[in-house]
């Protein structure tokens, strides 16, 4: 990737107070190699900032504007400005009940399903808001795939759980929903395990492989970012490391979003970490940045407890 | 402490089964009392025929009349039932959830119509009836059973679909699904097991109810032919035939009771039976 070459003094800001307008802009969001590069260049500022990182040499596939989330008039999330880097892992940290599965959620509009939610400011992909009133919302969720805290199989076999998505976007062809669904099987390693039952109920998978059936189902949508919501949290150490080496694969076409309480984890996945506490984005960067020169104290608690 | 933990358990496991076998000496003893009374006239000719000249006094005939007349009426109810309440069950839970209060005010109104005796709706079925014009028949006693059923069917759907996992749902939203198919693959899969249960017991209601079809659905000795003769109901059969002073006519009476029990009975084994093909899928 051609994020991975150094540029000499260039330094994106990740702040709270971001402005993120140019990002908007449309040779921004050309994708390809040498664009990556000129823009790379062309946005190069030598600001500098407290909480600045220098990994970010992606440009925002995700941006997130002046975003606040409340319940019954208590505050969930609280003014969140965040770029998430195209084609990277960004990794959410941050204590138990301070909104990283909301803020997924958000992400997905799965907000919608909650009333008591009141939702204001901005999350643009590729510059579209995702709350715009007339947002097709297919589309956008269907640019996210969603790995929740827990496995969720639909109720029908294997092979539906992955053909669903498929026929939703529209595709009939029984052939082509075959080889995607061996294909995207393949693609988190549960090809060779369930090949003999395809049309088996998905409920009888165990928990990592529903998981990983999740992911796959999640893939076939084909989208262009994947939330995972503590994917790891209900599996045993190996198929853990399946999925964070699963991820680490699809990080070559896909941005990643992974909210996990493993430190160790986060070390192992991040190219680029967020710490929130109580709703708000404390501090973000580098794994180096965060884990070997945390700035706020709250973030040296956090680790300390954590190790 | 620990012995108080072990009597603790010992005693609820003593008590589980002492209302376990108090439930099933009650229904045996039910059974037992109906069969006794009932089984001298339990003849092929009683499932088979219409009444003949003379039934009500102990001659020949049958009780085909009700039986035919009630799986018809309670089958037309649990069809309109069905038609009525799983729209409004599914969306109470899947295209209205964010209107919290709206549906909390429905369920509110459904139970307290489950509660109401059908006797009340059998009078209201009466009173509607001579609003439309209708007289005592088949037509109008599905009409008011309907009524009578409409609220068990949606609030015993609606307990099986809040049962839905809601992360169940979310996965299904976010691969892109509209409410729609969120419905009927998500959730009315899920569900179907306990759709077969809240059926079976909307059904049971239905045809075990004598005061509903009271005024409505009238009584004949002939098996309705349109939708719009009177029926013969077992609920009215039993009622009818166990007032009567003569003996013969008694037995009918509990004859006729246990077909309906057998009725009801294989329903459910049946509907237990074909929910378990459909169980296989469920989380
Ligand atoms: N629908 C809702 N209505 C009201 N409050 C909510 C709702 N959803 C979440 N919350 C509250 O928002 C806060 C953040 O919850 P969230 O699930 O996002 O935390 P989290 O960071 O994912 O925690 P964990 O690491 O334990 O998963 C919690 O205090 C929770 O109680
Ligand atoms: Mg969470």
């Amino acid at each position: 990737m051609s994020a991975s070459y150094p540029i000499p003094g260039n330094k994106i800001r990740l702040t709270e107070s971001f402005d993120a307008g140019f990002l908007e802009e449309p040779s921004f969001k050309a994708g390809s190699l040498d664009a990556d590069g000129q823009i790379e260049q062309s946005i190069s500022t030598p600001q500098q900032n407290a909480y600045s990182t220098n990994d970010q040499k992606a440009p925002a596939i995700l941006s997130i504007k002046n975003f606040n989330v409340q319940a019954a008039g208590s505050t969930i999330l609280k003014n969140i400005n965040l770029e998430i880097p195209k084609g990277k892992i960004t990794v959410l940290l941050g204590p138990s009940g301070c909104g990283k599965t909301t803020l997924l959620k958000c992400l997905n509009r799965l907000s919608d399903l909650h009333p008591s939610l009141k939702v204001n400011g901005k999350i643009l992909i590729d510059g579209e808001d995702i709350f715009h009133p007339t947002q097709d919302l297919t589309k956008i969720r269907q640019k996210m795939g969603l790995l929740s805290q827990r496995p969720f199989p639909l109720p029908m076999s294997i092979y539906k759980n992955i053909a669903y998505g498929l026929k939703i976007k529209g595709i009939r062809d029984k052939k082509v929903i075959k080889e995607k669904v061996e294909k995207h099987l393949k693609d988190v390693g549960l090809w060779e395990e369930v090949k003999d039952r395809l049309h088996g109920p998905a409920a009888r998978l165990s928990i990592g492989q529903q998981q990983r059936l999740c992911l796959a189902r999640g893939l076939a949508v084909g989208p262009e970012i994947i939330l995972a919501d503590e994917p790891t949290s209900a599996l045993d150490p190996i198929s853990s490391r399946k999925i964070e080496e699963e991820f680490l694969r699809l990080k070559e076409d896909y941005t990643l979003i992974v909210v996990t309480h493993i430190l160790r984890q986060a070390r192992r996945l991040a190219d680029h970490i967020v710490f929130m506490y109580f709703g708000e984005v404390i501090e973000q960067g580098t794994p180096d940045e965060i884990f070997n020169h945390p700035k706020s104290d709250i973030l040296k608690q956090y680790l300390q407890s954590g190790h | 402490m620990q012995n108080r933990k072990i009597l603790e358990e010992k005693f609820f496991l003593w008590l589980m089964r002492l209302v376990t076998l108090s439930i099933i000496l009650v229904f045996l003893f039910i059974m037992g009392i109906i069969i006794k009374k009932g089984f001298h006239a339990m003849t092929w000719e009683m499932i088979s025929q219409e009444p003949k000249g003379g039934f009500y006094f102990g001659k020949g005939g049958g009780i085909l009349n009700a039986i035919v007349g009630s799986l018809y009426l309670a089958l037309g109810s649990t069809f309109f039932g069905l038609l009525l309440g799983l729209p409004v069950a599914l969306g109470m839970n899947v295209h209205w959830i964010t209107k919290t209060r709206f549906v909390g005010a429905l369920r509110f109104l459904l139970d307290a119509l489950w509660g109401v005796p059908s006797i009340v709706f059998g009078a209201f079925g009466f009173a509607l009836m001579a609003y439309l014009g209708l007289r005592a028949s088949l037509l109008a006693g599905i009409i008011t059973v309907t009524l009578f059923i409409v609220p068990i069917f949606i609030r015993a759907f609606d307990e099986v679909l809040r049962t839905v996992p809601e992360g169940l749902m979310e996965a299904a939203y976010s691969l892109g699904a509209n409410k729609t198919q969120i419905a009927f693959t998500v959730f009315f899969r899920q569900a179907l097991p306990g759709f077969i249960t809240a059926i079976l017991l909307a059904f049971g209601r239905g045809i075990g109810d004598a005061a509903s079809v009271l005024f409505t659905a009238g009584y004949t000795d002939h098996i309705p032919q349109t939708i719009q003769d009177p029926t013969a109901t077992l609920p009215l059969a039993i009622f009818f035939q166990l007032s009567s002073p003569i003996p013969e006519v008694k037995a009918r009476a509990y004859a006729a009771a246990l077909i309906l029990t057998i009725i009801i009975l294989i329903i459910s084994v049946v509907s237990r039976l074909s929910t378990r093909r459909f169980k296989k899928n469920i989380l």
